[in-house]
């Protein structure tokens, strides 16, 4: 019977596109590039949705969260309520509907794209969550009585924000220490305003803050205080640090002027608004002629925001092939429209500047991919002899970031991994440190926002109870 | 937001001293560390490293030299005014340890950072010689400062208009000639003085350490701007530093690197100037 309602009710509209700024025109500015759905697309996109019993969709979503639920209620107009199922089980929506890859979690198992293109799970998620924040009534939930534990959050990334957010709920006193002067993390400083607005960061920060957690900026955790100077005064200490380390193609050249790590090409445009200067003071190269290297996400976005800030030709530099790309589909496709150049397959060897210190130019070799790698990607190997040069007069290197030794070499007793990440009980965050919680990149190495929340709900869920049974 | 509770100008108001409430940084700051700051919303994060500290009363000495934008607007504050935003204290601190004798030398404004390093290794039980140099008389800064803080002080002028006619590298080769008990020199001023400074005591085989101030963004090791070429390897100067074994610094890379934004500087200076006016 069930498998009957579901074949009728096989969706006869097709996946509704979000309309988005046209390619040449967002490639000259810094604004948002989908415009998210209109209530009519996204009620319609929503009635596609099976309403399946057995939805496989909440099984791709490491936060799990009621996806047939939150789109029902959009497919009947009840926007508000959407935004609050949403919220039962993910504290960040806005930012998941922007920048989750949906494609590889939930809508990958979504029935619907078995014989069509599955559900829109996470432009509906956007949708919801920005109606809330623009049109709709935010709720301040009500929190558990006061417990009388402190708690302290290093870090205010994807990680620290929803641990913060669900132990305050639980009743327990949350201040979370930042280290740069503004809260949010790699959501501040690395992802770009066109792909994830700031104002949407600062209004999930703010309705914490409305929650009672404390924010304090600027508060270097290894210099300021350590982690037992931490732990005399809370109850428990949870380090979201991130993956804070950038690291270097290790070639000749490298420091030239004009070659950048994309941590601090990001930074200056993101955290400090470099894109704006001279409004704001912190200068940022505007290369005619741009090279990236690494094809991720950080890779796509540093092409993209080059373009933005004026280059003429910019080009992403990878040593793997195409299907090696860990870039989502989604990003490179958006850099391509844009213009960016793929030039694959190709490794660089040296950097070539002039007497000033500038780079002026990359050697490169060309590579063939051989047997599959300890990652069980082909390894790519070089073309003997197939040195060639690229002008760049910029160039920034984006092939990943390492663990930062700050605040681990100031922390006695926190057991490192050997490539310098905290460890921590994936189920639980905890480390070898007592009273100490940990998780997000600083555990796992670089991954994604979706999964940092993740780990920072399991170390919540841990500490909860590890403060309880006190 | 941090208030200014004193200001002094100094060397022709080139230089400017300001007190500053910031009592964590106060309380955790050592000698060789420094903040980064950032005066107001649009501002940039820039390194000063600290002319020292008091605990007791929960502030900072801010020691900087006029030389752009945002040490420009800097100095236009005044007291009960704010700094938007103070972090630290960054950096390794000096290691400061009692081996004999120790010259401290302190070219421009690099003698504010001198102060309270010298100052550490006269309490660590060290015979110290100070040597401060300036281009002329008028802008020599903390000559009685320096002076308490050492056993003895020298001071150069490059015009001979005050102390010795010459570079703070004359008055040192003198008394590396004279003593053959110095055990270590500590060299922070212009990178020209410094790369110079190194020279001659590599000449002389003794043990040289500089503070560097290159470019920073976030200074916590994250973006790696900061990146200086020492002994052949990147270290960030941010976490690695500030101070390095002034023998294997690459002097010339550190130039070009903090000359990498000069057409922009100019612009900013320009646009704050036209809108003094």
């Amino acid at each position: 019977m069930a498998e009957k309602e579901e074949k009728e009710k096989k969706p006869k509209v097709p996946r509704q596109k979000m309309p988005e700024q046209e390619p040449k025109a967002r490639a000259k500015n810094f604004d948002e590039v989908p415009f998210g759905y209109t209530p009519e697309l996204a009620q319609l996109e929503a009635s596609r949705c099976l309403q399946c019993k057995k939805p496989k969709c909440i099984e791709g979503c490491p936060v799990e969260i009621d996806i047939p639920a939150f789109i029902k209620l959009i497919s009947e107009g009840d926007f508000d309520g959407s935004a609050r199922k949403l919220k039962e089980r993910n504290s960040l929506p806005a930012i998941c509907g922007r920048v989750c890859p949906q494609e590889d979690q939930c809508e990958k198992l979504c029935i619907v794209g078995k014989k069509d293109q599955p559900v829109a799970i996470g432009r509906l998620e956007r949708f919801a969550a920005d109606w809330e924040r623009t049109k709709g009534t935010i709720i301040i939930p009500e929190k558990a009585p006061s417990t009388g534990k402190k708690v302290a959050v290093v870090g205010s990334g994807p990680a620290g924000l929803t641990l913060a957010g669900d132990l305050i709920l639980k009743g327990h006193e949350v201040t979370i220490f930042e280290a740069l002067h503004k809260p949010g993390g790699v959501l501040i400083y690395g992802i770009p305003e066109f792909r994830l607005p700031k104002a949407i960061v600062q209004a999930e920060v703010n309705y914490l803050e409305r929650l009672g957690v404390k924010v304090e900026c600027n508060c270097v955790i290894g210099r300021i205080e350590t982690v037992d100077e931490l732990l005399q005064e809370y109850n428990a200490v949870f380090l979201g640090l991130g993956a804070g380390l950038p690291q270097f193609l290790n070639i000749p050249g490298e420091n030239f002027c004009g070659i950048y790590s994309a941590n601090e090409y990001l930074t200056r445009s993101n955290l400090m608004k470099a894109y704006l200067f001279p409004k704001y003071d912190t200068p940022i190269a505007r290369g005619k002629n741009v090279a990236v290297f690494g094809a991720g996400n950080v890779a796509m976005d540093s092409a993209r925001t080059a373009l933005r800030l004026g280059a003429d030709t910019v080009r992403i530099i990878y040593r793997r092939s195409r299907d090696e790309m860990p870039a989502r589909i989604e990003e490179v496709h958006h850099a391509e429209e844009e213009g960016v150049q793929f030039y694959l397959l190709t490794a660089p060897t040296k950097f070539l500047g002039d007497d000033n210190g500038w780079v002026t130019g990359v050697e490169c070799l060309r590579m063939e991919l051989g047997e599959p790698d300890d990652s069980g990607r082909r390894r790519p190997i070089p073309i003997k002899g197939s040195e060639f040069q690229l002008e760049c007069d910029m160039a920034v290197v984006a092939i990943g970031a390492g663990a930062n030794p700050l605040l681990p070499t100031t922390t006695p007793g926190l057991d490192l991994n050997k490539r310098g990440y905290i460890v921590a009980d994936l189920e639980t965050g905890k480390t070898s440190k007592p009273g100490v919680w940990a998780g997000g990149d600083i555990v796992t190495g670089s991954a994604t926002v979706i999964l940092a929340m993740g780990a920072g709900r399991k170390a919540a869920n841990s500490i909860h109870d590890f403060l309880m049974n006190k | 937001m941090h208030k200014i509770i004193y200001k002094r100008e100094m060397a022709e108001k080139t230089v400017c001293h300001f007190k500053v409430e910031a009592s964590r940084i106060a309380r955790k700051a050592k000698p060789g560390q420094f903040v980064v700051l950032k005066v107001n919303e649009t501002g940039e994060r820039i390194p000063l490293t600290m002319g020292g500290t008091d605990p007791t009363t929960g502030t900072i000495d801010l020691i900087f030299q006029v030389v752009g934008k945002t040490t420009a607007l800097l100095r236009t504050l005044n007291v009960g005014d704010d700094i938007e935003d103070i972090i630290g204290p960054l950096g390794k601190p000096t290691h400061i340890e009692n081996i004999g004798t120790v010259i401290c030398v302190g070219g421009g404004t690099g003698v504010a950072v001198m102060y309270p390093i010298t100052k550490a290794y006269k309490e660590a039980g060290n015979h110290v010689i100070a040597i401060i140099g300036a281009r002329t008389k008028d802008l020599l800064i903390l000559e009685d400062e320096m002076k308490a803080a050492s056993h003895d002080l020298r001071v150069t002028t490059d015009d001979g208009s005050y102390g010795v006619h010459g570079f703070v590298t004359d008055v040192l080769r003198k008394i590396l000639d004279e003593r053959k008990d110095v055990k270590l020199v500590v060299g922070i001023g212009p990178v020209p003085m410094m790369k110079f400074l190194c020279k001659l005591t590599k000449e002389y085989g003794v043990k040289t350490m500089v503070s560097l101030n290159p470019i920073m963004v976030d200074a916590t090791g994250m973006c790696g701007a900061c990146r200086v070429t020492v002994g052949g390897k990147t270290r960030f100067c941010c976490v690695d530093g500030p101070e390095f074994d002034g023998h294997e610094v690459d002097y010339d890379e550190l130039v070009k690197r903090q000359r990498a934004y000069l057409t922009e500087e100019k612009v900013s200076m320009e646009k704050f100037m036209a809108a003094g006016k």
